[in-house]
């Protein structure tokens, strides 16, 4: 049913709002409730599940903006089932997890708010079917992940990584929008599903290259592939369930999705492959060996997740049937252990009060039900037999032993990559739980979480087992329509029994050392931490943190010198500036126009209006060298009246009226402050002054000059005319100054009194300033 | 009261001018005038009484805050765009009502142009008011609290 899309982002999005209500009423316990919402939109979602397994995605279509060929058009297909899965499903868990991470906290309701909203805005993304729409939601998850990063927004450190992971994912939002619409320019279409039919179109496009640079823009940034990894680890600043979400299923998967979506069409260049396979396994190995390192549980997890996006943007880069196999197992697989690894360190957090791996042992007697999940999950990451992870790599081997030549390279990177990944698995996953408890090193008196905290990963820890185990559960209904609609072509049956996988060849031999690396890496796990201070400091000048940093400091100079440089807060100069680049484009448009060559009809000389004019340059040369207020209130108001005059003579009674009128306000509101300013001085030095009359001149000299050939040239007789002869008939009034006011241009009319209300609050917003510092003097 | 003659003629010839502010208003279409010019001339009104006898009392005359009349007209100028969407046509389409006579007024017209000129003269008389208003205030002297 196609209105099972719009209705569960409607769903999600309304209890998003309706959630700080709630929690004011039900405290901690909302999250049991407000869990209801994802999981009821997990089964609708489920519920399509069958004709999208038949291969008929279903398809929500309105028309929006229509003439810009953007519809709000939503379609779920076997990826977007697959990513919407996971987001509502796992998105259930956290709800009911963050109640109780979040027990007692203060701004409850404010963190329900921004998780849902985060995650309607990521599945409006996986299952938009319009790039603008995706956009759209796209920015929405950065935004909303904002919020969620900076939950903590007391604490400076956590309000600048927020800044970092919104600036980066921001920037590269961006680009990709630059990708979209070049996208729409070559194909004529914003839509997915038929862009992805236009693959020949687009490869032939000389805007190719530059489609796909500025897409993996996006992509790149928001999936944090290297350089833009940097702001994963730091986006830990947040509580751990957002961190467990994030991670898990959503965010950092975003940048994955939009590649996988326009796989079909963008894919099948060197370019593409090379670039995901040499930008995707250059992320593994970073993330795996700085991951070494680590000692915060929540950071170990934080690399991992990073090389977990190496790989799937690899695999995806090699493009096989093999590697989208194995990067479709590979993605349900992290999702699975990794939210559950991610909420074990939050409990392991919030129940010892540490998430040092360095302090952490033996708590399985204390936490049985978290280190049973935990060991399922670091068990899975760590891809042993039965657990699904051991279906991922093994496909992840399948498809590398397929490649030849130089490409054999990425195999062995996929080999190191995993090898430490485990060795990082057991260190989060396993090492907490076992070995000598030492339960005085820690903050706090360690006790099992409440069933709020273990239930998410339990279930989740579990649903990885059985999924090994019987495969056959998800291959048909989520894993086969995911490869389909990523390679672009029709279902394909699927067969991944893990009896057929456990066979004497080269993966499994791969798989053999992959585990023995790990455990020796594991058990070697003190001597990186013992260096890790020193190795982590010596590299980061050289990292791309600290290229970030001097990118965002250097836009900060940049912008303030400028600032300095071009806003002096002098109204001299800026009436200067604006008078210099006023007089420049005159200059260009006279030349353009003729030069100086117009005629002057001197029989219409008129004796009146030269005297007028006359007393109009006295007084101006009055009001330029007065030496008192009064002087120039005078001086300015006669010219001002002579303006009028001009009006009248020439039949412009409107604006004569309005010009005297504004005339005496105008003096009459100089009367009041008159007092009130400092006497005139001059504070200028000569050659300024100079400067100024030689300008002031020049476009004087100008405008004449425009009058004069404006006199000449007629763009266009037909608008005073046209406008003129509608008046009466189309408007019904015969002033054609006001009819134009009021109706022909109305909206400009509008705009004007939109800024003159604007411009009377600022006055306010000046004077009511100078008031209170007056009043504050007083008292 | 400051002048005596200023504040006088100002209370005797504030009605007159608020009347004169209309009927520029209301003739606006067909002849000079208009809200732009009539919003001025209520204003001067308002200025008159101020200048002749005090602020507080040209104040108290206008009853509202002219921000108030500031936001009022703006929404009356807004909501002026919409009855012409009705008819199909862009934001801001002028629609009329049937034309009608009236003893002394002779031919009415009347229309969301003439709703969105009253917008505009309510808008220019806030605006003036209110930057009156507001250096008036500053232009008090310092030892001096308003008293009001």
């Amino acid at each position: 049913m196609p209105l099972t899309l719009p209705i569960s982002l409607l769903l999600i999005f309304a209890v998003s709002f309706a959630a700080p209500y709630l929690c004011r009423l039900l405290k901690d316990r909302s999250g049991w409730l407000l869990a209801l919402a994802p999981a009821g939109a997990f089964t609708m979602l489920v519920m399509q599940a069958g004709a999208v397994e038949q291969g008929l995605p279903i398809v929500y279509h309105v028309d929006w903006f229509s003439r810009l060929g953007c519809a709000f058009s939503l379609r779920l297909d076997g990826l977007a089932l697959l990513m919407a899965l996971l987001i509502t499903g796992i998105g259930a868990l956290i709800v009911i997890y963050a109640g109780g991470y979040m027990h007692g906290h203060p701004r409850l309701g404010r963190f329900y708010l921004y998780l849902l909203s985060f995650m309607g805005a990521m599945l409006g993304l996986v299952l938009s079917d319009n790039l603008i729409v995706m956009f759209v939601f796209w920015e929405l998850t950065s935004i909303t992940s904002y919020l969620l990063i900076g939950f903590n927004h007391e604490d400076k450190a956590s309000r600048w990584k927020a800044l970092q992971a919104l600036l980066t994912t921001g920037l590269g939002a961006m680009a990709m929008l630059a990708g979209f619409i070049l996208i729409g320019v070559v194909t004529g279409s914003y839509s997915f599903s038929e862009i992805n039919g236009m693959g020949d179109l687009l490869h032939a496009s000389p805007w190719y290259t530059g489609i796909v640079i500025l897409v993996l823009g996006g992509a790149f940034t928001k999936s944090a592939q290297v350089p833009f990894h940097y702001w994963l680890p730091n986006a830990m600043a947040g509580p751990t369930p957002v961190s467990a979400y994030l991670h898990s299923a959503t965010m950092v998967k975003a940048g994955i999705f939009l590649m996988a979506r326009l796989n079909p069409s963008l894919s099948g260049s060197g370019l593409w492959e090379y670039t995901l396979a040499i930008f995707g396994s250059i992320t593994l190995i970073l993330a795996v060996l700085l991951g070494l390192f680590q000692k915060d549980v929540k950071s170990i997890l934080a690399y991992t997740t990073l090389g977990v996006l190496g790989v799937l943007t690899m695999l995806l880069g090699i493009g096989s049937e093999y590697a989208i196999k194995a990067m479709v197992v590979f993605l349900l697989g992290h999702a699975l252990y990794k939210a559950t690894l991610f909420m074990v360190a939050g409990s392991i957090d919030h129940e010892t009060g540490t998430r040092d791996v360095t302090l952490l042992r033996g708590l399985r007697g204390l936490m049985p039900i978290t280190a049973l999940a935990g060991g399922l999950a670091a068990l899975s990451m760590s891809g042993l037999p039965p657990f699904f992870g051991f279906i991922g790599k093994e496909l992840i081997y399948k498809a590398g032993v397929k490649l030849a030549g130089v490409e054999m390279l990425f195999l062995g990177i996929a080999l190191v990559g995993n090898l430490l990944m485990m060795g990082l698995a057991l260190k989060a996953g396993v090492g907490p739980f076992f070995g000598k408890p030492n339960h005085d090193a820690l903050p706090k008196k360690p006790h099992e979480a409440p069933p709020s905290m273990w239930i998410g990963p339990i279930i989740l820890s579990v649903a990885g087992l059985v999924i090994g185990i019987f495969p056959f559960f998800v291959t048909g209904v989520l894993v086969s329509p995911a490869i389909a609609s990523i390679q672009g072509t029709e279902i394909v049956h699927l067969d991944l029994a893990l009896w057929n996988l456990v066979k004497p060849n080269l993966p499994l031999l791969l798989s053999g050392v992959t585990v023995l690396g790990g455990i020796f890496i594991f058990l070697l796990r003190t001597k990186f931490w013992r260096v890790a201070d020193r190795v982590l400091a010596a590299i980061r000048p050289y990292g791309a943190e600290a290229m970030y940093e001097r990118v965002f400091n250097g836009t900060i100079w940049l912008s303030k010198a400028q600032t300095r440089w071009l806003q002096t807060g002098r109204l001299h100069d800026y009436v200067f500036m604006i008078v210099l680049v006023t007089v420049g484009f005159l200059v260009w448009a006279i030349l353009n126009y003729g030069g100086l060559q117009f005629e002057v009809d001197w029989s219409e000389f008129d004796l009146i209006m030269t005297g007028l004019v006359v007393i109009m340059i006295i007084a101006t040369i009055v009001a330029v060298t007065a030496t008192t207020y009064m002087t120039v209130l005078v001086s300015l108001g006669t010219i001002g009246f002579g303006v009028a005059l001009i009006f009248v003579y020439y039949g412009a009674p409107d604006l004569a009226i309005t010009q005297l009128l504004v005339e005496t306000l105008t003096v009459v509101l100089f009367m009041f402050v008159i007092s009130r300013l400092p006497p005139l001085k001059t504070i200028s030095s000569k050659m300024v002054r100079f400067r100024d009359a030689i300008l002031a001149s020049s476009f004087g000299f100008l405008m004449m000059l425009l009058v004069l050939k404006a006199v000449n040239i007629q763009f266009n007789h037909a608008i005073s005319d046209k406008l003129a002869a509608m008046s009466y008939p189309e408007a019904k009034g015969k002033n054609v100054v006001n009819v134009i006011l009021v109706d022909f241009r109305a909206l400009d009319t509008l705009g004007e009194i939109t800024v003159i209300a604007a411009a009377a609050l600022g006055i306010a917003a000046l004077v009511s300033g100078k008031l209170i510092k007056r009043k504050g003097d007083t008292s | 009261m400051k002048y005596f003659i200023l504040g006088f003629a100002g209370r005797l010839l504030f009605p007159c001018l608020i009347l004169l502010s209309l009927i520029v208003l209301y003739r606006g279409h067909n002849l000079p005038g208009g809200g732009f010019i009539g919003g001025l001339m209520a204003a001067t009104a308002y200025i008159l009484i101020g200048i002749g006898s005090t602020m507080t009392e040209a104040k108290a005359k206008l009853h509202v805050d002219p921000v108030f009349l500031l936001a009022i007209g703006l929404a009356i100028a807004i909501v002026s765009g919409l009855p012409g969407m009705l008819g199909g046509g862009d934001f801001l389409t002028g629609a009329w009502l049937p034309t009608f006579s009236l003893p002394l007024l002779g031919k009415i017209h009347l229309g969301t142009p003439l709703v969105f000129d009253v917008g505009v003269y309510l808008t220019v008389i806030g605006f003036t008011l209110h930057t009156t208003f507001c250096l008036a205030e500053l232009a008090q002297p310092e030892n001096k609290e308003e008293t009001d």
